[in-house]
């Protein structure tokens, strides 16, 4: 497993994504309500860039009549043929025995304790008393 | 974030023909200069008066983006398929498109009621879609659109656009007033045929005046959806049993976006009857199936996707490997991606044929 340090927290702040390639890789980070998901962005169905979808949640029904959205703001819809995956596992809500968007560990780091040595400092241009967003590959 | 996947396009070496994609106007205005300045008076003065019966029934949106894929909306503004760099950046490049043939059907002349404005709006989309287009990209086709409901008119254009070898077929819409095989529309047919292009029949957004099902209107969408398939039926088996193809032996049709899966089902259902009824129709010299096989074409997207691929490849050997065509829909939402979409084995020669050679050789593409 290897650790990037992606960009400052402030740089995605709730209700933002934003795409990044890390290791040759597009990979969609989220902010939805302060949680944080990582995409890879790629649909699993039909190859689209999945991470410019939709974030939604799910309709839900009992029966003719009755419509609930439920989980709100915990899925994203494909801009292609609107499969729905739930970030937090990737899995798809269409087909979830075979089908999910390869997820990745994301957390907030504080600089602090990310400055092993001088590379990573130098190389984002940050300072180190802030709080960064790093993804696990 | 719209960039097309490096992975994507080293996984799809082949060269494709893509047999559906859709142009759109940037501005509402974009026509006017291609109209003679009587119609383009009457059109920003009266505007269109399609064949629909209720207002706004068939509008966009029908699943995202209006209908669109909600990544294919240009940066610079204007609607989905309306920007040619766009259209060669997601789709022509990736998935590397060696001839992609336009169906164009908005504001056509297709479903204009007007006889003079749907002449002068096929006429113009016509125009547009070499000037727009084909002229700018080499790799796009156009499609003949006509006024379908005037038959002389429609021959006109025909016979207007035939000789220019960048339009490769004649589109008619799957919502035609009467059943295609109806005599009224034969003089198309008869163009068609010395014109030596194939009818290309592509559904419109609206239904020509008639409840999309033939049990009226369905509530959701996803009941709309399949009724592409019911319509293309009846049209299939109205040109067969009303004996177009016995008159016009040399007329080809492609069937665009109304599926395949149901072919073996109408011809066997067709052939079954046939029997009893030839007296009723002994215009027909051959069985029903024998005319769907020699005379009509398919196109893949949205392809039947059975839970056992088998079941679809069963399909295909029954309707014939050389009569299938690949097909995306871009930029709609139900893009058919030919790295992801075909679920079921082939065989090189197979996938070569769906993907390319069969769709060179019925449009003669070059
Ligand atoms: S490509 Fe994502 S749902 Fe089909």
């Amino acid at each position: 497993m290897s650790r990037h340090v992606v960009c400052p927290a402030a740089e995605l702040p709730p209700g933002t994504r934003k795409v990044v390639v890390i290791d040759g890789r597009e990979i969609g980070l989220f902010n939805v309500e302060g949680r944080l998901h990582a995409l890879l962005n790629r649909c699993p169905h039909g190859g689209a860039a999945i991470c410019s979808g939709v974030v939604t949640g799910l309709s839900q029904s009992s029966g003719p009549g009755d419509y609930r959205l439920e989980r709100r703001g915990e899925f994203l819809r494909c801009p292609w043929h609107g499969w729905e995956f739930d970030m937090a596992t990737g899995q798809s809500w269409c087909d979830p025995r075979r089908t999910r968007v390869r997820s990745f560990e994301v957390r907030r780091e504080t600089g602090g304790d990310l400055v092993m040595g001088p590379y990573v400092a130098e190389r984002y241009h940050v300072t180190v008393e802030d709080t960064y967003i790093v993804v696990d590959l | 974030m719209n960039a097309p996947f490096i992975e994507q396009k080293a996984r799809q070496t082949l060269a494709v023909v893509d047999c559906d994609i859709h142009p759109a106007h940037r501005t509402p205005g974009e026509l006017l200069p291609y109209l003679e300045p009587r119609w383009r008076e009457h059109y920003q003065t009266h505007g269109v008066h399609v064949r629909q019966a209720l207002p706004s029934a068939l509008m966009y949106p029908r699943m995202m983006a209006a209908g669109m894929r909600a990544d294919s909306l240009p940066e610079n503004g204007g609607p989905a398929g309306s920007d040619l760099d766009l259209l060669r950046k997601q789709h022509l490049d990736p998935v590397n498109v060696e001839f992609g043939l336009l169906m164009a059907l908005s504001k056509g002349g297709m479903e204009e009621r007007n006889p003079g404005l749907a002449a002068a709006l096929s006429r113009a989309t016509n125009d547009w879609q070499i000037d727009r287009w084909v002229r700018e990209e080499p790799r796009l086709r156009a499609g003949i659109v006509v006024p379908q409901e005037f038959p002389e008119a429609a021959v006109a254009e025909i016979e207007r656009c035939a000789g220019d070898r960048r339009y490769v077929q004649i589109m008619l819409s799957s919502r035609p007033s009467d059943p295609l095989g109806h005599r009224r529309y034969w003089p198309i047919y008869e163009a068609a045929e010395r014109a030596g292009l194939p009818i290309g029949l592509h559904p419109v957004g609206y239904n020509g005046g008639h409840p999309s099902t033939g049990s009226g209107w369905p509530t959701f969408y996803l009941q709309e959806h399949y009724v592409f398939v019911a319509c293309m039926e009846a049209l299939a088996a109205s040109l067969i049993i009303e004996g177009v193809f016995e008159r016009f032996p040399k007329l080809k049709v492609v069937l665009v976006e109304g599926g395949f899966g149901w072919a073996p089902a109408l011809a066997w259902r067709m052939d079954k009857h046939f029997e009893k009824f030839r007296n009723e129709v002994a215009h027909l010299k051959r069985r029903p199936s024998e005319y769907l096989r020699e005379h009509i074409w398919w196109t893949t997207q949205p392809i039947e996707e059975p839970a056992q691929s088998r079941h679809i490849v069963e399909i295909i050997d029954w309707i014939g490997w050389d009569r299938l065509f690949y097909s995306s829909d871009y930029p709609h939402w139900d893009y058919d991606n030919p790295s992801f979409a075909f679920k079921f084995p082939m065989t090189e020669e197979q996938r070569r044929k769906i993907f390319r050679d069969n769709a060179m050789a019925l449009y003669r593409l070059a």
